[in-house]
């Protein structure tokens, strides 16, 4: 019995290792893509089409990881590919993040009628489906990665939003809050002083979640081609194009795949490790 | 009478959340930057082409007049005609619903299946190492979308070893005739072995992909329930009367860890039905979702309205269900 | 000859090595009605837990028996046991409102043992529900049976629980308190019914309880359980007259009396307590050097 808590905690411990090494080690990659991705991603040559990677019979020298039917390194496609899925997770999921969990804190501490409006909001972006609106948003907004990041947002801040606002009103009805306002500080002031700082646990739990589904949404919409200009790679264009060749180089899908499985599972373990640290109860 | 009275007020808001979802649709396809038209032109048409359309579609009007013109229409079940295809949308849309909602049931029904074994395979064994192996099953399933399932599932078993479908809904040598459009159900009805087995061929990934998400959360939610059910004292008075640990499990625990699953399982179910957008284009399955992408490629805004109302409503119909069976299995609100 | 029920040095501990009951030994003749007294922590819900076989997984057994007819509970496997105590013990729970479940009918939480451990029929089970109702004095069976139990009183609960334990006629009834979680009015009423169904049916009967008071009612004898350990084992007569152990002469001062409820209470005095515990911690010492 006494030596549960200490194993949960090795548990958590090796878990995010993992997960946060992965995300650091290609958060570098993409820093240096430029220095240590061996060819230019959008470089054709049709002489070099279809090459497969390194351990197999054809292979060709510095194209790691083969090359794609239009003989680009799979690679250094991968490597500039996880420029815009980091940068989406990151500037997308922090987007959202501060309006969602604004709106959130804002309905769950003041009640009454600005609840019953954001509350009404919620319901009814939740009877969206969210690929859908996504899609639709970029149809209408054009592709770009602007446009993505509005649709991450537009999407997902309910997400924040129905948490952090059951989180604020569970933390309102505590006594410290109480307290506050019986020493006759000002509403505002209480929210931003005692309530902000202990709904920021969960918020920072859910942004790193947020990450993981960004690049899955950013993978999606690069997937049905309505992502960032197409001649740019993306994980999930890389993915929508491998899969056409797939019986003739599977390594085409494979890799990015592979990346992208590793990536949205490091985001999602790194938030439930979080989840885990900052509320041992839970576990 | 508290449940129709609950019944009342949740139509009512269900009948908000239709209108609120409306208007936003109309107002994003038309507001934002450059008008219909011209999204749904090829570039280099001319003037009177442009001015002939927007007339044609009401767009020379002002939103307004539109939005009150298209609602209008909805409500005597007239919800335009499709630019890209020509025919009543309605007609296009409830054509494809039966195909999505098959996709969805099955995939709810492998999530319950899964999920509700590997959460009684937990508690039975709890506190084994067995226990551990299926959180960490359900921590990797939960993280990972439908998506990715869908794109491993189609490397693995369509291209590995392709042993089943993974494009389309039934093999186009099978000339059916039947009278819905609901053909797995029907095929069950009729016996009709060979067309259920191509049926579920085709459609069995595209299920698994978009259930295990949901299947781990049922996993996780019910074990836990299940778990904290175990130590209460109905449960350990079974025990004294003789019953064995599996009937004490499925006949004690079961029947009142489902319920507080259950209202978290329907939000969950409304994801799922989100996912088959994705899922069905992934697997070239000819439903609501794979149309309605095609949809926003053409810019057939009347079809786009449409679709997006009919997942509008069925995310909305789902969470009464839930909340109607909730009532109905609760004891305690049932004769309330 | 060996008695009806007997445990004879009954240890068990926590998993981390704490110790919960120190060679516990107790003999119950059949048809006895026994009170098992202790404060809480004591243990002695711990007792009639082992002997049902519902001890939670945190405890562990480390040496002892439990004869129940000559036979050792504790060598049977769980398969085996559970039939056996299926089929001859019974328990009344302390907390009627969570020892019903609240999915089933009530009818059903009854019989549901006759029919699908004991092999009754349906409808000898029906008629066997009717006539425990009756004598636990419910009115109106037919609605009760068809009831769901949020849909009941507590003490209504209590008297359903009860006569779910005599229905397949045990020959040990084993009560955890099972007035605690009662109002007092409804508490007397209760134990004056165990009384009664005790001793219409002969049944023994295992009284864990807290309350000396009601272990003068309804007890025949009593053993006195502290830190684990039973310090006093004898009949009610004698122990109420002259307790021997001087734990059990403080308990008896602490108690309220019924004849003079007005008396001032005596807590027991930290010197007695801290004798008791010096004995026990001995005790430990001997204990843990004999493995």
């Amino acid at each position: 019995m006494v030596d549960t808590p200490r194993n949960i905690n090795r548990k958590i411990g090796l878990r995010m290792w993992l997960s946060g090494g992965w995300l650091l080690f290609l958060l570098l990659a993409t820093l240096f893509a430029p220095i240590i991705s061996p060819h230019d991603p959008l470089a054709q040559d049709l002489f070099a089409s279809r090459l497969p990677p390194f351990w197999m019979d054809g292979y060709e020298a510095t194209y790691y990881l083969g090359s794609d039917s239009l003989g680009r390194d799979v690679l250094s496609r991968i490597l500039y590919g996880a420029q815009i899925a980091l940068l989406v997770a990151l500037i997308a999921s922090t987007a959202t993040c501060v309006i969602g969990a604004t709106l959130g804190v804002l309905a769950g501490y003041y009640g009454g009628w600005v609840d019953l409006v954001i509350s009404r909001l919620v319901d009814i972006w939740m009877a969206f489906p969210p690929v859908l609106f996504a899609i639709l948003l970029i149809a209408v907004l054009g592709t770009g990665l602007t446009s993505i990041i509005i649709a991450i947002i537009v999407i997902d801040w309910t997400r924040f939003c129905r948490v952090i606002r059951a989180e604020t009103m569970s933390q309102s009805a505590m006594d410290y809050v109480a307290s506050a306002k019986a020493a006759g500080r000002a509403r505002f002031g209480i929210m931003i002083k005692e309530i902000v700082p202990n709904v920021l646990p969960t918020i920072v739990v859910l942004l790193t979640l947020e990450m993981g589904i960004a690049v899955i949404v950013e993978a999606i919409l690069s997937f049905v081609n309505l992502s960032i200009s197409t001649d740019f790679p993306t994980w999930g264009g890389m993915i929508s194009e491998g899969r056409t060749s797939v019986h003739q180089a599977w390594w085409v899908i494979v890799f990015p795949l592979i990346t992208l499985f590793l990536t949205v599972l490091s985001f999602s373990q790194l938030g439930e490790g979080l989840k885990d640290r900052f509320d041992p109860v839970l576990r | 009478m508290p449940i129709l009275k609950r019944l009342f007020i949740r139509i009512l808001s269900i009948a908000v959340t239709l209108i609120g979802v409306s208007i936003i649709v109309f107002v994003v396809i038309r507001v934002v930057p450059g008008n219909p038209i011209s999204m749904m032109l090829p570039p280099g048409a001319s003037d009177d082409d442009i001015l002939r359309l927007k007339t044609l579609y009401g767009f020379d009007k002002s939103i307004i007049e539109q939005f009150f013109i298209w609602i209008s229409g909805v409500l005597s079940g007239d919800f335009g005609t499709s630019i890209s295809l020509r025919q009543p949308v309605l007609s296009l849309v409830l054509g494809r619903l039966p195909a999505t909602l098959e996709l969805s049931l099955l995939a709810l029904l492998i999530a319950c299946i899964l999920g509700g074994t590997l959460s009684l395979l937990g508690t039975r064994l709890r506190e084994t190492k067995i226990e551990g192996i299926i959180d960490g099953i359900n921590g990797i399933a939960m993280s990972i979308p439908d998506f990715l399932w869908g794109l491993i599932f189609i490397l693995l078993f369509g291209v590995m070893w392709p042993i089943f479908h993974i494009s389309g809904r039934i093999s186009p040598f099978l000339d059916i005739d039947y009278s819905t459009q609901f053909y797995l159900m029907e095929s069950i009805l009729r016996f009709d072995l060979k067309v259920f087995t191509d049926l579920l061929a085709h459609m069995l990934m595209p299920a698994v992909a978009l259930s295990i998400p949901l299947a781990a959360i049922i996993s996780q939610l019910l074990k836990q329930s299940l778990k904290e059910t175990m130590h209460l004292d109905y449960v350990t008075l079974s025990r004294t009367k003789g019953y064995s640990e599996n009937h004490v499990i499925l006949k004690e625990a079961l029947p009142n860890a489902v319920l507080p699953t259950l209202t978290l399982v329907g939000v969950q179910f409304t994801f799922l039905i989100g996912g088959t957008v994705i899922i069905e284009r992934l697997f070239s399955y000819e439903g609501l979702g794979n149309m309605a992408i095609d949809a926003v490629i053409n810019r057939d805004l009347p079809l786009i309205q449409g679709i997006v109302i009919l997942f509008a409503l069925i995310f909305t119909v789902v969470n009464l269900l839930v909340d109607l069976t909730y009532t109905l299995l609760n004891p305690k609100l049932r004769d309330g | 000859m060996t008695a009806f029920l007997s445990i004879r040095n009954l240890s068990i501990s926590l998993q981390n090595g704490e110790r919960i009951l120190r060679s516990v030994n107790m003999e119950l003749a059949r048809g006895e009605v026994r009170g098992l007294v202790g404060e809480s922590g004591a243990g002695k819900s711990m007792i009639g837990k082992a002997i049902l076989g519902i001890l939670p997984r945190a405890l562990k057994i480390d040496e002892g028996e439990i004869l129940f007819q000559g036979k050792n509970l504790l060598n049977l496997n769980p398969r085996e046991l559970r039939k056996e105590i299926g089929a001859n013990a019974a328990l009344i729970p302390q907390d009627p409102l969570t020892a019903l479940n609240p999915s089933h009918r009530i009818g059903r939480q009854i019989t549901n043992r006759l029919v699908d451990i004991l092999g009754w029929s349906k409808g000898d089970a029906v008629k066997r529900t009717y006539d425990l109702l009756d004598e636990v004095r419910i009115p109106d069976p037919k609605r009760v049976i068809n009831s769901f139990p949020h849909e009941l009183s507590g003490g209504m609960r209590q008297r359903i629980l009860i006569a779910s334990a005599f229905a397949a006629e045990p020959k040990l009834i084993i009560a955890d308190e099972p007035t605690t979680a009662l109002d007092v009015t409804v508490q007397k009423q209760i134990l004056n019914l165990i009384g009664e169904m005790q001793s219409r049916h002969g049944t023994t009967l295992l009284f864990v309880t807290h309350d000396l008071g009601v272990v003068s009612k309804v007890c025949q004898s009593l053993s006195v359980l502290f830190l684990g350990k039973v310090i006093e084992d004898t009949n009610v007569f004698s122990f109420f007259d002259s307790p021997t152990h001087p734990y059990s002469k403080a308990l008896l001062a602490a108690t309220p009396k019924y004849t003079d409820p007005e008396s001032d209470l005596i807590p027991v005095s930290e010197e007695i307590l801290n004798s008791v515990k010096e004995e026990v911690v001995q005790l430990d010492l001997e204990w843990s050097n004999g493995r």
